[in-house]
Parts: structure tokens; C-alpha cells; sequence
């Protein structure tokens, strides 16, 4: 039995009104790869900033190696030989990579930066590990694989020797999945310690050493793989089964509500975003996108909504060509659109809920009577949607920021489904929500297409699109590569196809 | 009202291509720059436009502007926005005015440091301990220094001896050293009015005769700036901190503490500007600083965030300033070379495809060559607002290639990110 | 738009009324530390508010900064800083007078005479502030720093034009636009124990201040421009052309800072000259602040500098320098502004500490992002 690397005892967190962290206990063995699982909002996250000097426990101790410290900075973590690989990459774009690596921990000479010495460390720490890392490149140029690696060699070249590690298979196919446990192996052959988040259970399985899994904020059980199922994991996370993402029959009609033809973007610095891109979707049918981040999905969803410019190709909304239409028209012609960043594009975060109602529906009744907003009817419909949707909130008059981000999700879909849209945009629809209101999202999501909805689903959850989808096309690079039937398709063969590896497959 | 403000329309602009520019290009660019200038002199008769006296004046003018456009650098180099300058620039005016007269120009320009530090420190209260937008702070600062400076003035200048309720009594000015055998030489070359030999060699001398030590420091401050925040690690900090305050954060950078410094830095340079101002004019008086706080804006906006190019933009904008006080020839002659640089833009701008930018600027180009044949002289009125129109034209037309810091204007705060 | 509760207007008068103190403090200290005695300066400013005069000058002063400060928050309510408001006056200004001064106005009816130059006054503002509102949509260039460059335009051009061989007349000393003939005025309103008149256009203030109010509060282009001024992004995503906002806006922000330079024209001064104050778009920006772009709040806060300002004129023949008033106008507005933030920050948190409350529910809710 190896020594303990880290050990949290009766950690509490309290934000204003909530409880994020109560009374959480792990003990973290040298030399393995330790994952805490938990859904979306149990309080993972914080609790990874606390062991990282973000923010600071109420009450609890933590110990590294034995010692007990208190962590008043990141700064203080790093010294303690604690290194963090952010979710979203903490990079500065217009810093070269040199420069981002050795930020806050600089070789000096004299009075100024060694460049040389720096250029020298990274060089050997990138070849010992493989990670192909060049210092002198621009972060700006860099791609999402490479952007990951360079945050791992942050952590390494401040002597991190442990390692956490959030969510950091988010943005990665299956296949980079693989390289990266590879090298997570590595790390731990050298007797690094790994934290690692997540919320993948089978990933969880095949790369952790023992399982430690947070419910509501508080740690309820710590297992070793060998123990467990993922279906016993998932009781553990959810204090119940998982919902199911799955469609029942098929309410597919053939009418054909959007036709998008030879769609072509081009983004401002002149690449070709989006390449030739043809579908239909028709009512009662859900279309899937399935594809890495960052390979048009939100320049397509922008596209046919209008809010980006096509530069060459046709959009039809039920045979009628929209391509002039604004974003508005669009709206109003009955496209609903489920926006993929919630926070950014769904919700006026410090504004009303009702008056989040009216967003995104200026111009539609019962919100408006002419140029002028019907304060009283937007106000009525916005508590048939609370009520309807199950949005908990006390009362309308909050701001949605008060919310928590499944039930500004189910007002968002509410406020979507209202005035009988012909089809439905939804990118992401469940991403950071509860399982709850995942559940209750895919529910309605149903009930529209059994009411004859269209639907284009774009996610990053392949269980969710390969569930959710009659149909599933894959993209790459700005183009729809291939076709695959959710019925027999494996999220393995779908993550090989996303990568092009296996673009017979289909 | 967050800091960063709409950003609609940002996206016309593609990312700058990767395209390194060797030192040698901006050289050569400058020897192209002076031979236009030199031609324009010869066939407009205008001598003034590269005499040793214009070169001299433009100099004097420049440094106050090339020190508030150094201000505005340090601290949206650390991504804070610094309008606040002017008002920085003015109790800068005051302080010098204020310790000069009694105790010698070095103790006006320490004093008017101090103060600009000061408002430096207030700038940096309201915008990174208390979050206030950027914006907001910096208009606040600029109706609060002329206020407090005339307050001071009429306080302590009203009976001085040779002060007034708006001005203060006469300051010395700082030593001006004259370089000695090559000072002469150079005129000489210049009174034979060689095309381009001579342009040089008045430009030259300008800079090598009676050059006042303020001058010389802030030259100094230039090139020290590009070291400090190039070439070492508290430098690497402080621009992280205006590229992406969230990941300099998560190294356990202290965002607040870099901030400050560049805050701080910026109003003592500000501060120093303003001194310089009072001090290279004698005196202090009440409206003195007449916007340069925002032509060092307009200088660093110019100079795209880069110490070279701010006092690119200082100089040239500091030229036009000289050229109010030397005849209305050289003023009427800056129209044909204003149209002349459009030509040239549009022809940049056709080459890399932009073709409605390159169509404007040759309109516009056009228009201002026409205008100089057109007319005589130019009013002096419209002269001042040279630095203006020269800066509107550049971010209208050529803003694709400025690059200001990422997270320029944004309230950060700590633990919020991530 | 929220329902009104003791707590909430408890809330929204912590920071301005905090401010004021905290300001008063600041003067006080800044008086006695240069040895002179706050009481003198409190005597003098409210011995001068006795006088009728006093009152009229400051309400005369707060329908410009009224008007200013509309334009501004226009501009505000959907995060756009129109820093130009002050060119735009000003240059307004300027044109409409030689215009209203114009010898072929004379023979036109009164009432089409000052609607006329109210309009030219209008374009012109609008057309200025236009300029940085184009620059933005087409090139994404800064309104702030265009703003900042068109006022210094703005005043070079005003100096150019204003000359006795262009649009001015020179007057002994004084050069002005041609003096506007009394049908081109409009007439003042009286005020008991004061020679002077009250601008007979505080109602066109007034009415600005009513239209502002009911198109944010009530029309679907107040939605849209709220909602652009709080997230960008998500009014993209709700079918707002942003761009078209953009540009709506500058020209309506433009078109009322047209309007500033109107009462004192039209009701005071009757021609323009270089004695018209500068700064008002400033202050506008200051009164915004204060008032919370609030049509109310803006019209207190727009009293309360007329005042100050009015009533300052006594303290420099009482030995104080009048400027204290204008350090304690800029300690206002950096200290509002704080108070403003704070009180914002603890209000999100207060509601979702009872959201949490309410539904006694443990989740985190994600942080705001300021």
C-alpha cells in the first residue's frame, strides 16, 4: 500500500443560498490515477478548485503528503507540487507557447527572462514525454490536441506531482481518449498522482485505480473498479438509474421541412468552414450531428439561423428559400433554436424570467401587441411555461441567474416550443443540466416530434445522439463525411468516423 | 455596463495573418516616408516641412503625447483601459507648476510624477478592487483633475509673483545640450536643399541640436518599456494579465498586483507628460494639456499597442502640432501628403484584397490631393484636428492590422473565472 | 421592471445617498486640510439657493444636462458609450444657430422657424454621432475612441466655421453666429423675484425624458436594445440585428445630444458663440451615472448639478475657489459608480441566497459574469 498523496477530511463549501461542497472525504494514493465521478452540478468542479487555491473551504483540512496546508492562491498549490489542467484551456492566444508555459515561474537571467534556459527545459520535458510541443509557435495556431498538450506540459514543467485533471476528455474523440490515458499511464509509471474528473463512467473504468463518487455535494462512496459495474457507478452518482436517452417509434412523415443544399461558410480570415454541406430533415424526424468540436457544428447552427453568412448554398423552410431571411424572419417563420452556450446566447442572465421569455419571441403573441410588449400576457405564458416545463423558481419576477442551469435549460426549451415551431435547432440541449432536467429535456424533445417537429441535434454526447436521433450524419471538416444508423452504430465506430479514421465505416 | 462593450462589427475584421515584418521593412518604410516628405518639400517650396526648426518643435510636441501614449501602453498592456490620461496629464501640469517654480524644473518633474501616480492609484482602486467599468472610471478622473488643478492653482498661484488664478509663475526650463561638431555640420548640409540629402540632414540636425534633457528621458522611457515588458518575467506577467487574466491567474500569477503596477505606472507616466508640458513651456496654465491625453491614446491606438509604433504616432502627430507654428505652406503641403499616404494605403489594401477599403482610401486620397491644388492654404483652425482625422482614418481603413490586448477593457475578478 | 418593495427602494437609494455623503466628506476634508471651513462653504451655497435667481439658473442648467444625459443613456442601455455627446452638441449647436440667425428665416412663421432649426440641430447631432456609429458597424472601430476623436474634430470645425468670414459675425470683441430675431425665440417662463426666465423648452426636456422612458419600458425596440445591452451574444441569438441597434441608437443618442444646445439658444443666449459651455456631454455622462439611466433618477441627479453648479458662483467671492464643487461633482460620480457595483453584487447574491432558500435546493448556480 503506497502513501497517501492527498487526503481531504470534512471539506464544506457554502456559496450564498447553497451548499456546493459538504462534508467530503478522499484519500488519494501516490502513483494512481484516482477519478471522482459525480453529474453535472455535485459539486466536483469546486471541489477541485478548493485542492487548487481558487477558492477556500469553510471548514475541512487538506493534507498533501501527509502535511496539512492551506491554500490561499494557486500559487500556494504549485509550490505544494499541485498542478491543474483546466476543463477550458487557460492559455493566452496572442503568447507564444513558451511564454505561457513558463508564466509565474520564469527562468531568470540577471534581471530578465532566459529565454534560451526556457526554450531548452521545455524542449526536454516535451521530448520525455512525447507530448510535441514546439515553444516558439504562436498559441493562436495551435489546435485543440495540441492546446491540451501544452497544459499538460504547464503542469509538468512547475514539477507538478500531482495532477488534476478536469474533464479533460470533454473536447476529445475516442480515439485521442485513448492517447491520453496512454500518456496518463506514463505519467503514473514515473509516480506522478492523477486526479481526474469526469463524468464518463466507462472512461472512468478503464483508467482509474480506485473511484471516488460525489452526490449532492458530498463524497458517498470510494470503489475500485474491479468492484463495480457502470451501471452500480451510475446508481452510486445519480441515487437512482440513469435515464435513458432512446426514441420510441419512428414518427417520421415525409414532408420535408428544412432542405439545405450546397451550404458553404467561409469564415473571415478566409477558410473554408463549412464545405458543400446537404441534408433534409422532415417532420417528425430528429437528424443528429455527430462530430468533434470545432468542425462547423456552430457555424452550420449559425448559418441557418441567420446569424452568419452563407457564401454559397440554399437553406428551404418547407420549400420556401429562407437564405435572405434574418435571423428574425427566421423565428418567425417557426425555426426554434436551442442555442449551444446557455449562458452567453440563452438567457439575459440579470434580467426577469418573464422578460427572459420574451427573448428570442419580440415579436410573436401573447408577448407583444403590435410595436408595443403585453407585459401582462408575457407574464401569464411565462408561468404556463414554469409550470408546464417545471422550472423551479419562486416566482417569475427573479433573475435567471438565480437559477440553477438545468432549469434556465428547461425555460430556455420552454420558451423554444412555444407558438408551434416547425423545426428545432437544439445544440447541446443537455449539456451541464441535472439529470433531472436531462431527462425532462429528452421527454419533450419527444413529445415534438410525435407532434410532428423537426429537429436538427447536434451534441457532443454520443449516447445522447446515437438515443435521441432517426437519423445520424457525421462531420468533419466542414462536411457531412457520412450516414450512420443510430439503431446498430456503436459509439466506437460513430468516434472513428468523427475522426476520419474510418470514413468507409458508415 | 460590462467593460468590453459591443463588440459588433469586430468580426469584419479577419485575424491578422502571421506575417512577421523584419525590422529592416520599418527602416526602410521611414527612409520611403522622408523621400515622399523630401519630394513634396522641392516641389512645394514648403522648406519648412523638413527645416531643423520644425524637427525640433515636432520633437518638443511629441514627447508630452509619446509619454500619455506610453501611460495608455502599461495599462492596456494589463488590460485596462486608460482614458483617465488627460486628467492624469493635467495634475501632472499642476504639480510641475506647483514645485518648479520654487524649487527648480527636477523637482516639477518629480512632483508632477507623484500626482500622476496618484491618479494612477485612484484609476486602479476604482477599476480593480471595485470593478468599476474602465470607461466609466477614466471620464470620471478626467472631470475630477481639472477641477482639483484649478482649485490648487487659484489656491496657490493667485499671489505668487507672476502667477494668476489660472497660471502659475514662470518655471525654468530643463538643460538642452547640442551635440557640438555635428550640430553645424548638419545645417550646413541642409541650407543647400539637396532633394532628400538635405531633408536628412535637417531632420538629423533637429535631433542633435538643443535637445532638452526631458527629451532624452523619454526617449529613455521608450526603450526602457520595450525591455521591461518584453524581455522580463514582471513584463510576461503584466501582458498575461492583458491577454488572459483567468490562466495567469490559475499559475498563481496575482492579476490585482500586476494590474496595479501597470495602473499606477501609467498615471506616473502621464504624470510626466504633463510635467514635461508645463516645464518645456515655462509655465503652467489652466487648460494647457488641450487633449493630448487622448491624442496619447490616439498615438498608442496608432502605434498598434506597440512601444515603436506609439512613438511613430507621437512623432507624426507631434509634426502636425509643429507645423501650426511654422508657416502656412508647410501646412498647406501636409494636405498633398495626407492624400499621398491614402494612395498608398488603398494600394496596400488592393494588394491583400480588400478592395472597398482600397476604394475608399483612394477617394479619399484623392479628395485631399485635390484640396491641396485646389486651394492655397490650409485654415488654421483645421490643422489641430490632424491627429484625429489621421487616427480615424487608420482604424477606418487599415484596422485589420491593429491587434489590441484580448482582454483589453474587461473586468476581471478573482475566482470568478474558469 | 421588478415589483417595488420597501427593500428594493432601500437598495436603489444605498449607493446614490452613500455617495453624496462619502463626497461631502471628501470636499470637507480636502477644505479644511487647505484652511478653509466647510460651514463657510455650506452657508454660502444655500444662502445662494434663497435666491430665486439661483433656482432659475439651476433649472435652466439641469435641462442641459437632462438632455445630455438622455443621449448618453440611450447609448448606456445597450453598452455603447457615447463619449461624443459633447461634440455633437456642441457642432449642433453651432449650425442650427447660423441657420436660425439666417436673414431668410425672418420672413418664415415663428413656429416654423424654431421647429426648423430644432431640426437641423437634431440631423446634425445625429449625423455626428452617425459617423462613429457607422465606423463600428462596417469596421468595428471603437465608439469610445471614434467619439473621443470626433469631439476634437467637432471643436476644430466649430473654430473654423465660427469666424467672421464663414457662418460668424464679429461683434466689438465678441464673434458669434448672426443674433436670432425674437420670432425665431422662444419665449421663457416667468419666475416670481427672478429677472431671469426659465427655458421655455425644459418641456421639450421633458417630453424626451417621457418618450425615453416609454420606448425602453414599453416597446419592443426598448426590448431589443436592453437586451443587447445585457448580453450581445443572446440578442444575436433572439433575432436582434445588433448592427442595426447599433447604428439606431448612435442616431437616436445623436439626434438628443442635437437637442442640448437648444434651451439656452433658443431661450438665453440667442446666437452661438465660444462662451457656450463645453463639457455638458461630460456631465451628461456624470447625470447618466448618477441616475442610474433612469429617466427619474437622471432628472434628480440633473437638478442636483444644476445646482451645485449654480450655487458655486457665491464661494469665490466668499475666498473659496468655485472648483470645490467640481472636485466634489467627480468624487460623485467614481464613488456612485462603486456604490452602484457593490449594491449590484450583493443584490444577485441576496436573490439567489433565497432562490436557494426557496427550493432548498443544494445546487451551485453557475456565477454571474460581471
Amino acid at each position: 500500500m503506497s502513501s497517501i498523496a492527498v487526503e481531504l477530511t470534512g471539506i464544506t463549501k457554502r456559496f450564498p443560498g447553497v451548499v456546493a461542497n459538504a462534508d467530503v472525504n478522499i484519500a488519494v494514493r501516490a502513483g494512481t490515477v484516482h477519478a471522482i465521478v459525480g453529474e453535472n452540478g455535485a459539486g466536483k468542479s469546486t471541489l477541485m478548485k478548493i485542492l487548487y487555491g481558487m477558492q477556500r473551504p469553510d471548514e475541512g483540512t487538506i493534507k498533501v503528503d501527509g502535511a496539512e496546508v492551506a491554500f490561499h492562491s494557486p500559487a500556494d498549490a504549485i509550490k505544494a507540487g499541485i498542478g491543474m489542467v483546466h476543463q477550458h484551456f487557460m492559455l493566452a492566444d496572442n503568447l507564444t507557447v513558451l511564454e505561457n508555459v513558463v508564466l509565474g515561474n520564469e527562468p531568470r537571467a540577471g534581471g530578465r527572462l532566459d529565454f534560451r534556459a526556457a526554450r531548452a527545459r521545455i524542449k526536454e520535458i516535451s521530448d520525455r514525454y512525447g507530448l510535441g510541443v514546439e515553444p516558439n509557435r504562436l498559441v493562436d495556431d495551435l489546435g485543440v490536441g495540441e492546446r491540451q498538450r501544452v497544459e499538460i506540459l504547464k503542469v509538468l514543467y512547475r514539477g507538478a506531482r500531482i495532477l488534476i485533471l478536469d474533464e479533460p476528455t470533454a473536447v476529445l474523440v475516442p480515439q485521442e481518449v485513448d492517447e491520453l490515458f496512454g500518456n496518463l499511464r506514463e505519467l503514473k509509471a514515473e509516480g506522478l498522482t492523477i486526479l481526474f474528473i469526469s463524468h464518463k463512467l466507462d472512461e472512468v473504468l478503464s483508467v482509474a485505480d480506485e473511484i471516488t463518487v460525489i452526490r449532492r455535494g458530498t463524497t458517498v462512496a470510494t470503489v475500485s473498479p474491479a468492484e463495480v459495474t457502470a451501471r452500480r457507478l451510475a446508481e452510486l452518482m445519480v441515487g437512482s438509474a440513469l435515464p435513458v436517452p432512446e426514441l420510441r417509434e419512428s414518427t417520421v412523415t415525409d414532408t420535408t421541412v428544412l432542405d439545405v443544399a450546397g451550404l458553404t461558410v467561409t469564415s473571415a480570415d478566409g477558410r473554408t468552414v463549412l464545405d458543400d454541406v446537404s441534408f433534409t430533415i422532415n417532420a417528425g424526424e430528429v437528424l443528429g450531428i455527430a462530430g468533434v468540436e470545432g468542425n462547423g457544428q456552430a457555424e452550420l447552427v449559425e448559418a441557418l439561423m441567420g446569424i452568419r453568412p452563407l457564401s454559397a448554398g440554399t437553406v428551404k423552410l418547407r420549400g420556401k428559400d429562407i437564405n435572405r431571411m434574418s435571423t428574425r424572419d427566421r423565428r418567425d417563420a417557426g425555426v426554434a433554436y436551442i442555442p449551444e452556450d446557455r449562458h452567453r446566447q440563452g438567457v439575459l442572465l440579470e434580467a426577469t424570467l418573464w422578460e427572459n421569455r420574451i427573448l428570442g419571441h419580440q415579436t410573436k403573441k401573447p408577448n407583444v401587441r403590435g410595436p408595443l410588449i403585453d407585459r401582462r400576457a408575457a407574464k401569464a405564458d411565462t408561468q404556463r411555461i414554469v409550470d408546464q416545463y417545471d422550472v423551479r423558481t419562486p416566482s417569475i419576477d427573479v433573475f435567471a441567474a438565480a437559477l440553477s442551469g438545468g432549469n434556465q435549460q428547461k425555460l430556455i426549451v420552454g420558451r423554444e416550443m412555444s407558438g408551434n415551431p416547425v423545426l428545432l435547432i437544439a445544440s447541446h440541449p443537455t449539456r451541464g443540466v441535472d439529470v433531472g432536467a436531462q431527462a425532462a429535456i429528452w421527454e419533450h424533445i419527444r413529445r415534438a416530434r410525435a407532434e410532428h417537429l423537426a429537429v436538427l441535434l447536434i451534441s457532443a454526447d454520443l449516447d445522447e445522439l446515437i438515443g435521441m436521433s432517426d437519423r445520424l450524419a457525421v462531420i468533419l471538416r466542414g462536411r457531412l463525411v457520412s450516414y450512420c444508423d443510430p439503431k446498430t452504430v456503436t459509439p466506437e465506430d460513430l468516434g472513428s468516423a468523427m475522426t476520419g479514421a474510418g470514413e468507409e465505416v458508415a | 455596463m460590462s467593460g468590453g462593450g459591443l463588440s459588433v462589427g469586430v468580426e469584419t475584421a479577419p485575424t491578422p495573418r502571421k506575417r512577421r515584418i523584419r525590422p529592416g521593412a520599418y527602416w526602410l518604410a521611414a527612409l520611403g516616408a522622408i523621400a515622399v516628405i523630401a519630394l513634396v518639400r522641392v516641389l512645394t517650396g514648403a522648406t519648412d516641412l523638413t527645416s531643423r526648426g520644425t524637427v525640433q518643435a515636432a520633437l518638443t510636441a511629441a514627447v508630452p503625447i509619446a509619454l500619455a501614449a506610453l501611460g495608455g501602453l502599461w495599462s492596456e498592456r494589463a488590460g485596462v483601459v486608460n482614458i483617465g490620461l488627460e486628467g492624469m496629464m493635467v495634475l501632472g501640469t499642476w504639480g510641475a507648476g506647483f514645485a518648479a517654480y520654487q524649487w527648480g524644473p527636477w523637482a516639477g518633474v518629480f512632483f508632477g510624477l507623484v500626482l500622476g501616480t496618484l491618479a494612477g492609484l485612484l484609476h486602479a482602486l476604482a477599476t480593480v478592487t471595485f470593478g468599476v467599468d474602465h470607461i466609466i472610471s477614466g471620464v470620471a478622473i478626467n472631470l475630477l483633475a481639472p477641477g482639483l488643478a484649478l482649485f490648487l492653482s487659484k489656491l496657490y498661484f493667485t499671489n505668487a509673483p507672476g502667477g494668476g488664478q489660472k497660471q502659475s509663475p514662470p518655471l525654468t526650463d530643463a538643460p538642452h545640450v547640442t551635440i557640438p561638431l555635428l550640430s553645424p555640420g548638419l545645417r550646413s548640409v541642409e541650407d543647400r536643399h539637396w532633394w532628400l540629402v538635405s531633408d536628412v540632414a535637417g531632420l538629423l540636425g533637429g535631433l542633435v541640436t538643443s535637445v532638452s534633457l526631458l527629451t532624452i528621458i523619454a526617449a529613455l522611457l521608450v526603450i526602457g518599456s520595450v525591455f521591461v515588458l518584453w524581455r522580463t518575467p514582471f513584463g510576461l506577467r503584466l501582458r498575461s494579465c492583458g491577454e488572459a487574466p483567468v490562466a495567469a491567474e490559475s499559475l498563481g500569477v496575482n492579476v490585482y498586483l500586476y494590474k496595479y503596477a501597470a495602473v499606477i505606472a501609467s498615471g506616473a507616466f502621464a504624470g510626466l507628460g504633463g510635467a514635461f508640458l508645463a516645464i518645456s513651456s515655462s509655465q503652467f496654465r489652466d487648460g494647457q494639456t488641450g487633449g493630448r491625453g487622448f491624442i496619447g491614446l490616439a498615438a498608442m491606438i496608432f502605434g498598434n499597442w506597440r512601444p515603436g509604433g506609439l512613438a511613430a504616432g507621437a512623432g507624426l502627430f507631434g509634426y502636425t502640432d509643429a507645423m501650426q507654428l511654422r508657416g502656412s505652406d508647410a501646412v498647406h503641403a501636409l494636405l498633398l501628403l495626407l492624400g499621398i499616404a491614402l494612395l498608398v494605403l488603398a494600394v496596400v489594401q488592393f494588394l491583400s484584397g480588400h478592395r472597398v477599403i482600397a476604394a475608399v482610401a483612394a477617394v479619399l486620397g484623392i479628395g485631399f490631393a485635390w484640396w491641396f491644388f485646389a486651394t492655397d492654404a490650409l485654415p488654421p483652425e483645421l490643422v489641430g484636428a490632424a491627429p484625429y482625422v489621421v487616427t480615424l482614418l487608420v482604424l477606418a481603413l487599415a484596422a485589420q492590422r491593429l491587434r489590441m490586448p484580448k482582454a483589453d477593457g474587461q473586468i476581471y475578478r478573482r475566482g470568478e473565472g474558469g | 421592471m421588478r415589483r417595488l418593495s420597501l427593500r428594493a427602494v432601500l437598495l436603489g437609494l444605498a449607493a446614490p445617498v452613500g455617495a453624496l455623503v462619502f463626497a461631502a466628506a471628501v470636499c470637507s476634508v480636502i477644505l479644511v486640510v487647505t484652511g478653509h471651513s466647510p460651514a463657510d462653504v455650506v452657508d454660502s451655497m444655500s444662502a445662494s439657493l434663497d435666491r430665486p435667481r439661483t433656482t432659475v439658473i439651476a433649472v435652466n442648467n439641469a435641462t442641459n444636462y437632462y438632455l445630455a444625459a438622455v443621449a448618453v443613456a440611450i447609448g448606456f442601455r445597450m453598452n455603447l458609450f457615447n463619449i461624443g455627446v459633447d461634440g455633437q452638441y456642441r457642432l449642433a449647436a453651432m449650425l442650427s444657430a447660423a441657420l436660425a440667425g439666417a436673414s431668410f428665416m425672418d420672413g418664415l412663421p415663428s413656429v416654423l422657424r424654431v421647429a426648423l432649426t430644432m431640426i437641423a440641430a437634431v440631423l446634425v447631432g445625429a449625423f455626428w454621432a452617425g459617423i462613429a456609429g457607422f465606423l463600428k458597424v462596417t469596421r468595428g472601430v471603437s465608439e469610445v475612441i471614434s467619439t473621443i476623436m470626433l469631439n476634437a474634430i467637432a471643436t476644430a470645425l466649430v473654430a473654423f466655421l465660427l469666424n467672421p468670414n464663414r457662418l460668424a459675425v464679429l461683434e466689438g470683441n465678441d464673434i458669434h453666429t448672426p443674433t436670432i430675431t425674437s420670432g425665431g425665440q422662444v419665449p421663457g417662463i416667468p419666475y416670481s423675484g427672478s429677472s431671469t426666465e426659465v427655458h421655455g423648452l425644459i418641456l421639450v426636456a421633458v417630453a424626451i425624458g417621457v418618450l425615453y422612458w416609454f420606448v425602453l419600458a414599453r416597446t419592443r425596440f426598448g426590448f431589443d436594445l436592453k437586451a443587447t445591452g445585457l448580453s450581445e451574444s443572446a440578442a444575436v441569438a433572439s433575432g436582434v440585428s445588433v448592427k442595426k441597434m447599433v447604428l439606431a441608437s448612435m442616431l437616436l443618442s445623436g439626434a438628443v445630444a442635437g437637442l442640448v444646445g437648444m434651451p439656452e439658444l433658443l431661450g438665453g443666449a440667442h446666437s452661438y458663440s465660444l462662451n457656450f459651455p463645453p463639457g455638458i456631454g461630460f456631465i451628461g455622462i456624470a447625470v447618466a451615472l448618477l441616475g442610474r439611466n433612469h429617466p427619474i433618477g437622471m432628472a434628480f441627479a440633473a437638478l442636483l448639478w444644476g445646482y451645485l453648479d449654480a450655487s458655486s458662483n457665491g464661494l469665490d467671492v466668499a475666498g473659496i475657489p468655485k472648483e470645490i464643487v467640481a472636485i466634489m461633482q467627480g468624487v460623485i460620480v467614481l464613488s456612485v459608480v462603486v456604490a452602484y457595483e457593490l449594491v449590484r453584487r450583493y443584490r444577485v447574491r441576496l436573490e439567489q441566497r433565497e432562490v436557494g432558500k426557496a427550493l432548498g435546493t443544494i445546487k451551485v448556480p453557475e456565477v454571474v459574469g460581471s
